[in-house]
Order: C-alpha cells, then structure tokens, then sequence
C-alpha cells in the first residue's frame, strides 16, 4: 500500500521519493510514507536513519533535494516552519525552546506569529488545556515547572494553531510513566478529533500501544511499513537496527564487594536560582554494583554529579569517597588519578567540545589521568597527537564508533555514536568507579543496548558504577540496586529485582523512608 | 521585514582561508572610492599610501618599529580572545606598562648596568601584567563584564600617563616641553643591527612572542585549555581546567605583551616618556588579532600590514595631500571587511518578508 508510488487518494500527507542529499550523501533516500486522518503514526529509527531529515523536511526547516511532498491531495513546497503552521503542521521538538524566566502564557505569545494579548492567550491556554487534559497554569514560571508541564506548554502551543498533522518528537523520553500515560490519553483525544500524529520514537513498547501505523527508517530507507500491534518488539527491532538487538545479559549471583564511592550526608546549596540544591543524600556502590538512581529530570540529577565528578567540589573532605579516600574538596582530576570515570549527561559543550577533533576530546577527558602516556616534553605537557590519536582509534573500533573520516570533528557524529565514543573513553580506562549520567539519552537502540552491556559488563569485571537515569526501561536492564532522587532527595537503595515501577513512580513523587515493604540493600 | 544570519551548512573550506585576503582587497577597493570622493586619483593614492613606503629603506624600518608593538599586544589578545575573555583595555596596559619601566630611568637615572634595560623590560611587562589583573579581579569576583572594565581602565591609565608626565616625572629641564628627561643609552633599547636595521629590538621580540604563543597553542596542554575554555566553559571544567585561573592567565598575559610592547617603545623609539606615545596601538591590536585570525603567526603578516596603514597614512600626508584620520579609516574599512568577510563565510544572510510569505503559506 505505501509501497506504491501513487499517492494515496484519502491520505492527509503523502510523501513521494522525498530524498534529501548532503553533499553525495543521501540522509533520506527515496522515501514513501502515508499518513490517514485521525491515525498516530509512529516513525522509528536509529539516531542517523534520517527521521530528523525527514520531519525538518515536512516542518520546512530542510529542504527536499527531490520528491513531492502531498498534503490533502495537493503537491506542496514547505518552505519555512511558518508556511507548514500555515498548511497545518505543528511540531513539538525533542528539546524545548522555552524561557525559564518568562511565565507560560508568555512563551506562548512568544512562539506565535500574530500578536494577540498575553490574556486572551492565557484564556485559550486554559480552554484548551482543559478540552485535552493537559493541566497548565498560564501564569505560573517556567522555571518553577516540571518537564511535563513544560512539554504541555509546546503541545498547547502547537494546538493553539489548530493543525491537523502533529509531529511529535521523542515525547515519552524526558516523562515518568506517569505522565506518559497522560500524554497518551491526550494523543487518544487529538486522534478521536480526526487529527494525525506523526509519532517519532525509538520505545518500541510505547509505539506497539499507542501507535496504528509505523514506518521503520535504517540509513535513510524505508525499511518496513507495517501495524505496529501485529508485530513484536523482537520484529520491530530487527527493521529498525538490521539484526536482532543484543538483549543485555545480568549476572545477579555476585559477592558483596569493597565499597568503592560512598557519600555520607552530603547538602550542596542551588548553584543558580534555577538549580536544586542537594539535601543530605547519601549512598554507597560497591564492587560489582550498579546503583541506578531514577528521578524525572530537573531533581537535582546534575547537581549530584557535579558535585561526585568535583567539577564543583564541596567544602569538606569527609563527605565524598572514592576508592577508599576522602576527597570532597579536591577537583575532577584527583578523583580521575584514583580510578574514577566521569560521563555527564550533556553530550555538546560539557562531555565534548564539538567544534574539536575526537582526539582531542579524548584529551579533554584524561589529560591528566594518562599524563604518562599522552604528554611529553617535561613542564612544557606537549600533547602527543600520534599517541592519542591511537588511543582514540582504538576506542572507535572498541565501542564501533561510526565516523565520517579518520578524527572528524565530534559535533559531525550522530548522538548515538558520540555518546558511544564518550562512554567508550572512560571504559578503555578500566575505571574502578564510573559514575554515568543519563547514558543513553537521546541514543539509538543499537547504541543504547550497546552503551548498557558496557557498564554492564565494567561492573562484572569488578568496577563500582552508579548510573543516573530518567528511562525506567534501561534502569531495570542495568540496574543491581536502586534508588529515586526527588527534589535533591535521595531515597535509600532497594535491590533492582524488589523494585516495581509502581514503586518508582511513587518515589518520584516524594514519598520518602516512610515505606517498609522492601529492605533497603544497604541497611546497616 | 526582518533580515536574519543562518548558518550556512556547508562552509567552504577554501574561502575560509581566502577571507583575509578578500577582506583586504574589499578594503581597498572601498578606499579606491574614498579617493575618489575626495577628489584625488584612486590608483596614484592607494599606490601612495601603500606601495611606496615598501621601496623605502627608511620606511621599511619605521614598518618594523610600528608593526613590533602591534604584533605583540595582538598575539598576547590572541590567547585572551581564543579564551573568551575580552580584553579591550591593551591600550591602557601598554600605557601602564610604559609608565612601570620607566620607573628606573626616572628613579636612578645615573645608573649605569647592562642590567638596566632587562630590569626595565621586565617592568614594563609587569606594570602592563598588573594592570590587566584588574578586570581579571573583576571579573572572577564579581562577574564584572571585562569588555567595560578593561575599556574604562584604559582612559584611567592614560590620564595617569598624562598627568604623571606633565606632573611628577616632568624633566626640570625640559624648556616647556612635557615629558621626563631623555633616556641614556644604558635605557636604550639598541637597533637590531647598528646602520645596517636601524629598527630596534621591539620587532624581534614581537616575532619570538609570536612564535612561543603559536607553539604554546599548537602543542602544548595550555593551548589545548585555553581552546577548550574558550569553546565550553563547562567542557573546561569536565577537564578539570578552571575558568577562573584562565581568566587571571589570560589577562596578565596579554597585559604583560602589552605592557613590554609600551615600555620598548618608550625606550626604543621615543626615548623618554612622554604623555604621547601610541598611535591607537592597543586598539588597532585587535583588527591586528583578528585579521590574522587569532593564530600568532597570521598576526605577524597582519600586523605588517596594518603598520603599513599608519606608515602611508604619514607619507600619504605629504605626497596627496590627505588628512593622516586616512589612516583610521584605512583600519576602520579593514576591520568591517574582516568581521563581515568571516561572518559571511559561516552565515548567509536571510531577508523575510513576513507579509509576502504569509500570503504564499496560506495559498500552498
């Protein structure tokens, strides 16, 4: 059916041998896809598949090399992101474009191409979010919001144009379960109005729920056309990657080990108004553990790590140990000298500079943790490019990592393969402790179940790691032990195999020590 | 209408290396038209201003005196720029750092040592390091903006030249004429070859700056931090490199260059100091710096060239007949067509007319 080259007669948007071309190589390549009215279609691929191409195409941001893109019958040229509003066409982008300042009526007023006073738009705010089930305060700060609430605030601005297309982008991978529930049942209710939604997401649970229809992308192609619901995920996964992902294999029978990273009630103060400060958290990795701390974004996840990387080190020593030393004053570079590995959860401009070569980063990251190997020449610290270049070859193929040349510049890799060079770049240090922030944000099933059996396979060699994670699903695919962290609170570890996520989601929402059901795993 | 800059996605590699050049022919061709309005013949001035002074011996020299202070303050603002600390303030470090070396000609004027002039050097270098230490306080412990701090500082540091040279330090035997008594050659800083390069040693040292700065930034592990901070503050910290001490690094470096720039030239050219003693040095550093592209060795080409401006900008005087402000609107034209020239090449310009394309979306 979508195979053909006709356009389907009663399809809302059809797109025709759509190709888009950089340079000799084609992101999108001769691509065919139908959306009905009133169905959720789910888009799935790898990072790099070329669903990024694909929707800037249709929202007007790239332009089509060639092909025809066909809305309600009509060839049409998207130009801009305004003349797609115009046709009908609203996106909710992946990372949101908002003002933590301003309040929400007024990011709205922002994003809109006609001047309308902020009341009428607070008016209609509240209408609509109450029409959709999308409770949102006009006038509250966005600053003050959570994640969910500021996804709200981009859907409700994309209803506010009324379209009859929504693209939404990896919505689910910044919510609790929770609210991803609510989104769904908001999506139910766009489609039951006879609106479409282009659905890009790589949780193949999720599109096999909510989705009718999905289009698998791999390297540009279409690779399957199908009911995501007559499929399995095993099926889905293989049109997605090539071949079947490795499912990540766990070894519960292990010893208790040495405790390698422990915080004894550690409190930070917010570094900015905007940040969470940290309240007397504590925790404990062992040899061989994972320790998995969930928590929706913006619960002082970051924080945390800066505080057990020491990019912002904390007034005392006592507070922070790592492989047996105090070290709570003390900089990134001493906690690296003793054995740590460090992978924040920002991939550009905090784990890489990506206007600099990968060999580079990975001097970034162990300058002076392999200062033997990688600098010479005395007091002058001459960086030795051949060496590190090696180093950094060695890695690629380790983590194979997909590049354009032999070091390009990090910003030209896909997230995917980035974030495998990042992970890859502490893991060739055999660390002893690795503290990991969100590892596979924004990543790609093959990378993503790649990174995993990694930090999988480093604490099974006897390292201690501890992962900071907002996806339940990777938590319990990695996990030994875990914990919730919830407005700078930690709660205590329970072993991952006595986690529900029920119990998760209730951790999320503050309730803290109060419940008995489970043992902590580390009560002494 | 609004006019937007998008970033172009495929930068061409081989304009990116042409731009300078682009940038220069742009500025004549500009100052071609600016004769013309002035009623002089274009190709005899721009031949005047420019080419002449290169078959003068004397002139050559005089190019190696201005290009010296030039290169070594832009080389110094090069790392503060790749940093991202913004010293605008050069002009007042090299006056400071002309004031601080010659606090031993004034002071112990009969003092005669080989150690004077190397003791006089390295306190202009300090002075000029001080001086510049002031928006590096400033900034890492208040989060002042350096753009203003270091701007202002520089008309502070030229009234206390200014006052310090008409006031105190004034030669009792000066006959009227402001400025302290002349230097002895023991304060002197000597030609590079007796008759033959009659320029004096400020040329040489801005080369070797140039050139221990361009292997400081190509090879060694400073370098690399002061790329990475000037990129990613936070990718700076993720190193374990501190943004701060870069800040304070940054600064008394440039300072320093700055400030031995000033104290040479006092010594070298000038020979006492004066309340006059730059021609804009200190801000003409920064098209210097950026002309050649903040890599040290590109600045010794640019900081020829634009030693050249001032040179023919003088003999432009005599031969044409044109005011020496030709000179700054020689840099001036050069600095737009820099800046625009490198914009250009990342961003292309994008004009929208809102209303002509609300009506095409709305038809589509």
């Amino acid at each position: 059916m979508s195979s053909s080259d006709e356009p389907h007669a009663d399809a809302l948007l059809s797109i025709r041998k759509l190709t888009k071309l950089f340079g000799s190589f084609a992101a999108c390549n001769e691509i065919n896809l139908d959306i009905q009215p009133g169905e959720i279609h789910a888009l799935l691929g790898e990072n790099g598949a070329g669903k990024s191409t694909l929707v800037k195409m249709l929202f007007g941001v790239l332009e089509p090399t060639t092909g025809q893109i066909i809305w309600e019958g009509n060839p049409v040229s998207i130009s801009s992101p305004r003349s797609a509003r115009h046709l009908g066409v609203g996106m909710v982008f992946q990372h949101f474009s908002l003002f933590e300042a301003l309040t929400v009526a007024e990011n709205i007023a922002l994003s809109l191409d006609d001047r309308i006073p902020i009341a009428k738009i607070a008016e209609e705010t509240v209408a609509l979010s109450q029409a959709y089930g999308l409770p949102l305060d006009p006038h509250a700060q966005v600053a003050d919001l959570s994640v969910g609430e500021r996804q709200r605030i981009e859907i409700v601005r994309v209803l506010l144009q009324n379209p009859k297309l929504i693209i939404l982008d990896e919505p689910t991978s910044v919510l609790t379960p929770q609210e991803a529930d609510r989104l769904f049942e908001t999506l139910f209710k766009l489609r039951a109005e006879g609106r479409s939604v282009l659905y890009i997401s790589h949780r193949l649970e999720e599109v096999q729920r909510i989705c009718d229809r999905a289009t698998v992308l791999r390297h540009g192609k279409v690779t399957g056309a199908c009911e995501p619901r007559q499929e399995t995920t095993g099926s889905l996964a293989r049109m997605m990657v090539g071949s079947d992902v490795a499912s990540i294999r766990h070894d519960d029978r292990r010893e208790k080990g040495k405790i390698q990273l422990e915080i004894a009630g550690l409190s930070a103060p917010a570094r900015t108004p905007f940040a969470i400060s940290l309240k007397d958290v504590s925790l404990r990795v062992r040899t061989g553990e994972i320790l998995a701390i969930a928590g929706v974004a913006g619960n002082g996840q970051g924080e945390l790590f800066d505080v057990i990387s020491g990019e912002f080190p904390v007034p005392v020593d006592d507070l922070i140990d790592i492989c047996g030393e105090m070290i709570g004053t003390q900089g990134i570079n001493a906690r690296r000298l003793l054995g740590a590995g460090f992978v924040p959860e920002e991939r550009h401009g905090h784990a890489a500079v990506t206007g600099m070569s990968l060999s580079d980063n990975l001097v970034l990251a162990r300058s002076q943790s392999d200062a033997k190997a990688f600098l010479g020449g005395g007091f002058l610290n001459i960086i030795r490019r051949g060496v590190v270049k090696q180093a950094a070859k060695r890695i690629s193929a380790e983590m194979d990592v997909r590049k354009s040349g032999e070091d390009p510049n990090a910003g030209s890799l896909s997230g995917g393969n980035l974030q495998k060079f990042i992970v890859g770049r502490e893991l060739d240090r055999q660390p002893t402790v690795l503290v990991v922030n969100q590892p596979t944000w924004g990543v790609d099933a093959g990378a993503a179940s790649r990174i995993r059996q990694a930090i999988v396979d480093l604490a099974r060699n006897g390292s201690a790691v501890l992962v900071i994670s907002q996806d339940l699903d990777e938590i319990f695919e990695v996990a030994t032990d875990i914990a919730v962290i919830s407005d700078g609170r930690l709660s205590a570890a329970y072993p991952a195999r006595e986690m529900t996520r029920e119990k998760i989601g209730l951790l999320m929402g503050g309730t803290h020590g109060t419940t008995t059901e489970a043992e902590p795993a580390h009560a002494h | 209408m609004r006019i937007e800059l998008e970033k172009r996605r495929n930068v061409s590699k081989l304009f990116g290396f042409v731009s300078p050049l682009l940038a220069l022919l742009l500025t004549l061709s500009a100052g071609a038209i600016m004769f013309l309005f002035l009623g002089k013949a274009p190709l005899d001035s721009l031949y005047a201003l420019l080419v002449e002074p290169l078959f003068d011996p004397w002139s050559l020299n005089e190019l190696a005196r201005k290009a010296g202070p030039l290169i070594l303050i832009a080389v110094g603002l090069s790392v503060c720029y790749r940093s991202n600390n913004w010293n605008i303030g050069a002009e007042g470090q090299y006056s400071v750092g002309a004031i601080f070396g010659s606090i031993i000609p004034v002071y112990f004027y009969g003092w005669s040592s080989p150690m004077v002039l190397p003791l006089m050097l390295l306190m202009g270098a300090i002075g000029g390091g001080l001086f510049a230490a002031i928006p590096a306080l400033l900034k890492t412990h208040f989060n002042t903006n350096e753009i203003l701090t270091s701007l202002m500082l520089t008309y502070m540091a030229q009234l206390l030249l200014d006052w310090i040279t008409r006031g105190p330090w004034r030669n009792p035997d000066g006959h009227g004429f402001y400025g302290t008594r002349d230097f002895t050659p023991d304060q002197t800083l000597p030609p590079i070859w007796d008759d033959a390069i009659s320029a004096h040693w400020g040329f040489i040292f801005a080369v070797i700056a140039a050139i221990l700065i361009w292997f400081m930034m190509r090879y060694t592990l400073k370098g690399f931090e002061v790329v990475v901070l000037g990129h990613s503050e936070r990718a700076g910290r993720f190193a374990g490199f501190s943004p701060k001490k870069m800040v304070w690094f940054a600064f008394i470096l440039s300072g320093a260059l700055a400030g031995l720039a000033g104290i040479s030239e006092v010594s070298g050219s000038v020979g006492h100091l004066q309340p006059d003693i730059s021609p804009g040095y200190g801000f003409t550093a920064i098209i210097v710096a950026y002309l050649g592209r903040l890599n040290p060795l590109g600045i010794i080409a640019s900081g020829l060239v634009l030693a050249l401006t001032y040179i023919g900008g003088e003999a432009a005087q005599l031969s044409i007949g044109v005011s020496e402000k030709v000179t700054r609107v020689f840099q001036g034209f050069l600095l737009f067509f820099v800046l625009s020239c490198d914009t250009l090449i990342t961003y292309q310009i994008r004009i929208v007319w809102s209303r002509v394309r609300r009506k095409a979306g709305a038809t589509a």
